[in-house]
């Protein structure tokens, strides 16, 4: 059988420019890699093969924020690491989103003092945040696929 | 193991220090040598040349608020040799927050202090190198002082949420 026969005579397929680049989007989000703390060990469990975060076209956690589309915020944020988390977000070409992962980096969770700021969405724009202290593998890449859904849904008049 | 006690309560120890330890308290044989600030340098220099304190353990800071006088600073030192402790105690008052550092005597003290007076503002004299080891180095203050409050955010209930939220800080993109 020839290559014909497989793919029929489809002609032209048509669809909005918008759509078809948030598909290429949502699919392709290359997350940094860059924990914090314990929380950082649910997103490499998440990134492993048990759970295999690259099911959703995530198979590169990137080790520069140059090449990085996403940034998880695994873990709580000290105030002397503020800067270095906001550099790095500043580094990274957009379209770019993050994800706020556990209590500690979405509120502060039981940091309730002088060294760790109280909430990430205080120096980065949040998309998602997800609850948990840590949060399982599963709770993570539930967030990942609402921040899919969220990209999928972004009208052109708002991308960046 | 050489008892702790019976090397507080030793003549050695009491004519080798003599009148520089103020009191000294024994406490489930954990020994702690008190003494004056202006003598501080000097208890120490004995105990690591004629007593075998080899080894600086930690030194830390409490602060006795509202208590005067306000600040203690503990020294601890271990000997490898003799397999014995030692604390040695400086207390301070909320006036005047300085101390001799112990830099001269255990290299050891070094970041030890630095994080005192990151934490307490507790300020070494001859220290060589007194600057910020855990906050960053535009911080404003000193975070582990009794007047500072406890927690940094209010906690939000259903009661208080409005007020909280409007308190937080929030981005401006």
């Amino acid at each position: 059988m020839g290559l014909e026969q497989k793919l029929g005579n489809m002609g032209i397929v048509t669809m909005s420019a918008e759509k078809a680049i948030n598909w290429a989007r949502s699919n392709a989000i290359w997350p940094m890699l860059f924990g914090l703390a314990c929380c950082a060990i649910e997103m490499m469990s998440t990134q492993a093969s048990h759970y295999d975060m690259s099911r959703f076209g995530m198979e590169l956690m990137r080790a520069s924020p140059r090449q990085s589309d996403l940034m998880i915020v695994a873990g709580r944020v000290s105030r002397k690491m503020a800067p270095t988390l906001r550099h790095l977000y500043d580094q990274m070409p957009d379209p770019k989103w993050v994800i706020a992962m556990g209590d500690c980096a979405s509120c502060g969770g039981v940091f309730n003092n002088y060294a760790v700021v109280q909430g990430v969405d205080e120096i980065v724009p949040v998309d998602v945040y997800v609850a948990g202290c840590p949060p399982r593998p599963e709770a993570l890449i539930d967030g990942i696929l609402k921040l899919q859904d969220r990209i999928k849904k972004e009208p052109l008049t708002k991308w960046n | 193991m050489e008892s702790q006690k019976k090397f507080a309560m030793s003549p050695s120890i009491l004519a080798e220090l003599g009148d520089a330890v103020s009191e000294t308290q024994i406490f489930r044989d954990e020994v702690t040598l008190l003494c004056p600030k202006h003598r501080l340098l000097e208890v120490l220099q004995a105990l690591r040349d004629t007593q075998q304190f080899d080894m600086f353990t930690f030194a830390t800071c409490v602060d006795y608020y509202p208590g005067e006088p306000r600040f203690g600073i503990l020294y601890q030192l271990y000997s490898t040799t003799r397999n014995i402790r030692v604390r040695v105690k400086v207390m301070l008052s909320g006036n005047d927050r300085s101390v001799p550092s112990a830099c001269s005597v255990y290299h050891a003290a070094n970041w030890p202090e630095r994080e005192m007076y990151d934490l307490f503002g507790i300020h070494f004299e001859g220290h060589p190198d007194l600057r910020r080891i855990m906050m960053p180095p535009g911080y404003e203050g000193h975070p582990l002082l009794k007047e500072n409050p406890a927690k940094v955010e209010e906690v939000a209930f259903s009661f208080n949420r409005a007020r909280a939220w409007e308190d937080k800080p929030h981005p401006q993109e």
